[in-house]
């Protein structure tokens, strides 16, 4: 692209539009992927916010044994809720499509992603989606109540209004897909002059694995919640028993789409970690190759799982074993990239800021939940472990601890390219600290009621596990503290803070090279690739890059 | 993309670059999850039919052949002209690809017809979900109906939408928003019915010839 020779005004995306409205307007209706990146940062903040609200109260419901603040009934909404919208409005869309719009493109140096009004659409159909959740709790017939798996034949059964929220979850799934397919064709027809595939920013890897899931999983849910809908409207009888049919099937096709989705969930959050290790260890990532590869492993072999979470439905023995075995296997390729981080940082020049600090956090957290994954993968310890405590602080070790915790690391890593404004240091390193301290606080004690037989989703409990749930209600409300701690010093930064450094960490991938904030199309010229995407000798040459 | 492709874009859409190569990639994607889609159905097909071989013959019975293979050759021939309507525009023949492209939706319509005829002698016979009659009848049977009705019922829903999408791409034809040198919307729109098409010629044995 030879526009370099046309004079571009230094204009940041926030004074330029996609369209010649200003305002709200120009945001509503921009196809520029960084506006819409911010505008789902804003939508899936806003979600996350109200999922830790309920998760809160769930908490403080499970205080002491008895009622505390909330009759049964709105209990069993209230958990099906923290886990529709943490799932579905929070952790699925959360890295993807904020921190994948808004970097994708920049990355692989591209103008935008290759759909920009589709990517639009995709914002559009969340938000409708997530309209229709809010819109189901209000209607006749209360709120959902069969948790975040909508199981048969409970879900056929019950009068809450089940139908139009797993609707609901029917059209996020429809965003996600249309998400996945715009980053897939990005990859393939949007990379800058040089970059070959293995130039590409881990990052990028990891996001191109995860839209091919978006784009293989998602229609398999999307037929089952229409099943489920017709099963409930009509009463066809796929589902149940009495006309034939079979509930279990509902489970395996459940599990299908939800299994590959956790690695939705994670694989992003592993390509930021590959970016935020080599920036701050000053050295190039070691095995590229190896994690490159190991994110379309993990998104292959995790297609062959599903099972595990069915051991206890009356799966034959030798399919089991089968799925236990590959189980297994997905630990491998999460090995892969937990030890080529590690080897990274040896003998690297470490330069603790806010985001590496995160990082270490999520290492920790996400080694203890990998590990006790392995624990309910194997067949007789997950007959035992099925179904209680022990699942649901395995899934949030990986899943909060994880994907949770990477969440924030990306917004404090790429803050200043994308507000153009710093945080306090200070504070980002204590919410850091307290989060881990809270986080185990609150999910700890779970590992050990769920061994010590606690079912999870019970509105009450024996009188033996009043000291570990209160530990993890003070652990919640801690929780709470460094949320409110992160959001006020985000919004304070972006309010009255400083003014950032156009590099304030000496970053080196492509969007690092541009201004931050960057301009409409991203790159004054597009630029050619000439380096490995860590060759930390660039640093030199970048004129953007001011050592401390 | 071309280089001179690419300077051509850029001068004329600005922010919104052209790329037909992509553009196709994101349709062959998309198709490949309305594959998945069905896909689901497919299997739960598999599943029953296994289960319950001689009830899921004896229900196959019921089904009018006669009128499934009508519904094949009427889908099957507009699979062909939409095929002929893209070489039209190609060739510079504006005129007949769009009459192709009308023949195209008049034979989507017959389908959806044939369909609402087809689906109102079920509901006569009582043969729908939930009735009575149905409700009579063996597991098995029951089933059959519930799987006929959904798969062509999600298939006759993809074909209502390909009317409109085929009637809005008609349109731009006509207002030469398409043109012979840009009609990637119309391709990837032929694709699309393709699929339509390709997914009947699997339902239409399954439910109607193998019995």
């Amino acid at each position: 692209m030879a526009n370099g020779a046309a004079a571009v005004a230094e204009k940041t995306f926030y004074e330029e539009g996609t369209s010649s409205r200003k305002g709200i307007l120009g945001w509503l209706l921009s196809t520029d992927h960084k506006r819409i990146g911010l505008l789902y940062l804003g939508a899936v903040g806003s979600f996350f916010i109200v999922g830790v609200i309920l998760g809160i109260l769930m908490r403080l419901e499970l205080i002491a044994p008895g009622k505390t603040i909330m009759e049964p009934q709105t209990y069993n909404a209230v958990f099906t809720l923290h886990g529709v919208i943490m799932i579905f409005l929070f952790i699925i869309p959360g890295i993807p499509a904020v921190f994948g719009n808004f970097f994708l493109p920049l990355q692989l140096g591209a103008k935008d992603v290759a759909f920009p009004r589709l990517n639009l659409l995709s914002w559009y159909i969340y938000i409708i989606g997530a309209i229709l959740v809010l819109i189901s709790l209000v209607l006749p017939g209360g709120p959902l109540d069969t948790g975040w798996t909508f199981y048969i034949p409970y879900s056929v059964r019950t009068g809450a209004n089940v139908s139009l929220a797993i609707f609901a979850a029917f059209v996020l799934g429809f965003s996600s897909i249309l998400t996945g397919l715009n980053f897939i064709t990005t990859v393939h027809r949007m990379r800058a002059p040089g970059m070959g595939f293995f130039k590409m920013p881990l990052f990028v890897w990891a996001t191109y694995a995860t839209a091919w899931i978006q784009v293989i999983a998602t229609p398999i849910i999307g037929i089952t919640i229409l099943l489920v809908i017709l099963e409930r409207v009509f009463g066809v009888g796929i589902f149940d028993p009495a006309l034939g049919g079979d509930p279990i099937l509902y489970q395996h096709l459940f599990w299908i789409y939800s299994h590959p989705a956790v690695y939705i969930m994670i694989l992003p959050a592993m390509g930021v970690v590959s970016e935020i290790i080599p920036t701050f260890a000053r050295r190039t990532i070691f095995g590229y190759k190896a994690i490159a590869i190991s994110s379309l492993a993990i998104a292959f072999v995790g297609y062959l799982v599903w099972a595990h979470h069915m051991f206890v439905s009356g799966l034959s023995d030798t399919s089991a074993m089968i799925f236990s075995l590959l189980t297994f296997i997905v630990a491998l390729p999460s090995g892969v990239k937990i030890f080529n981080w590690v080897a990274t940082m040896y003998k690297g020049s470490i330069d603790p800021k806010p985001p590496f600090i995160w990082v270490m956090v999520f290492i920790f957290l996400f080694s203890i939940g990998g590990l006790t994954g392995l624990v309910l993968g194997s067949l007789a310890t997950d007959v035992h472990l099925h179904d209680t405590y022990f699942v649901v602080a395995h899934f949030h070790y990986v899943m909060f601890g994880g994907t949770g915790t990477i969440f924030f690391a990306a917004l404090f890593y790429w803050y200043p390219k994308m507000f153009g404004k710093m945080y306090s240091i200070k504070w980002a390193n204590i919410a850091a600290a307290l989060f881990f301290v809270a986080f185990n606080a609150l999910y700890f004690p779970k590992f050990i009621m769920g061994y010590m037989g606690m079912p999870r989703r019970y509105y009450d409990y024996l009188p033996e596990f009043a000291d570990l749930q209160l530990i993890s209600t003070i652990g919640s409300w801690l929780m709470g503290i460094t949320m409110i701690i992160i959001f006020w010093n985000l919004i304070h930064a972006l309010l009255k803070g400083p003014k950032s450094k156009e590099n304030p960490w000496g970053g080196v991938t492509l969007e690092w090279h541009t201004s931050s904030p960057p301009p409409l199309e991203n790159f004054h010229v597009i630029p050619t690739v000439t380096h490995e995407p860590y060759d930390f000798s660039q640093l030199k040459e970048m004129k953007n890059y001011e050592s401390d | 993309m071309s280089q001179t492709d690419h300077a051509h874009a850029a001068e004329s859409h600005g922010h919104i670059h052209r790329d037909d190569i992509g553009s196709k990639m994101g349709m062959w994607l998309f198709l490949f999850t309305e594959l998945l889609l069905f896909g689901g159905m497919f299997l739960i097909y598999a599943v029953y039919r296994y289960q319950y071989p001689d009830q899921f013959h004896i229900a196959g019975m019921e089904l009018d052949t006669g009128i499934g293979t009508l519904n094949t050759i009427i889908l099957l021939t507009s699979s062909l002209t939409v095929a002929l309507s893209i070489a039209a525009l190609q060739r510079k023949n504006k005129f007949l690809s769009v009459v192709l492209l009308l023949i195209t939706i008049v034979l989507a319509f017959s389908f959806m017809i044939n369909k609402y005829f087809e689906w109102g002698v079920k509901f006569e016979h009582g043969l729908y979900p939930g009735s009575e009659t149905l409700l009579g009848k063996p597991n098995g049977e029951i089933l059959f109906f519930g799987l006929y009705f959904i798969m062509t019922g999600l298939h006759g829903l993809h074909v209502v939408i390909g009317i409109i999408f085929l009637s809005i791409i008609l349109a731009m034809i006509i207002k030469d928003k398409i043109t012979f040198d840009n009609y990637v919307k119309l391709e990837n729109s032929g694709l699309y019915w393709h699929l339509v098409d390709l997914i009947w010629i699997f339902l239409f044995p399954l439910f109607y010839l193998i019995q």
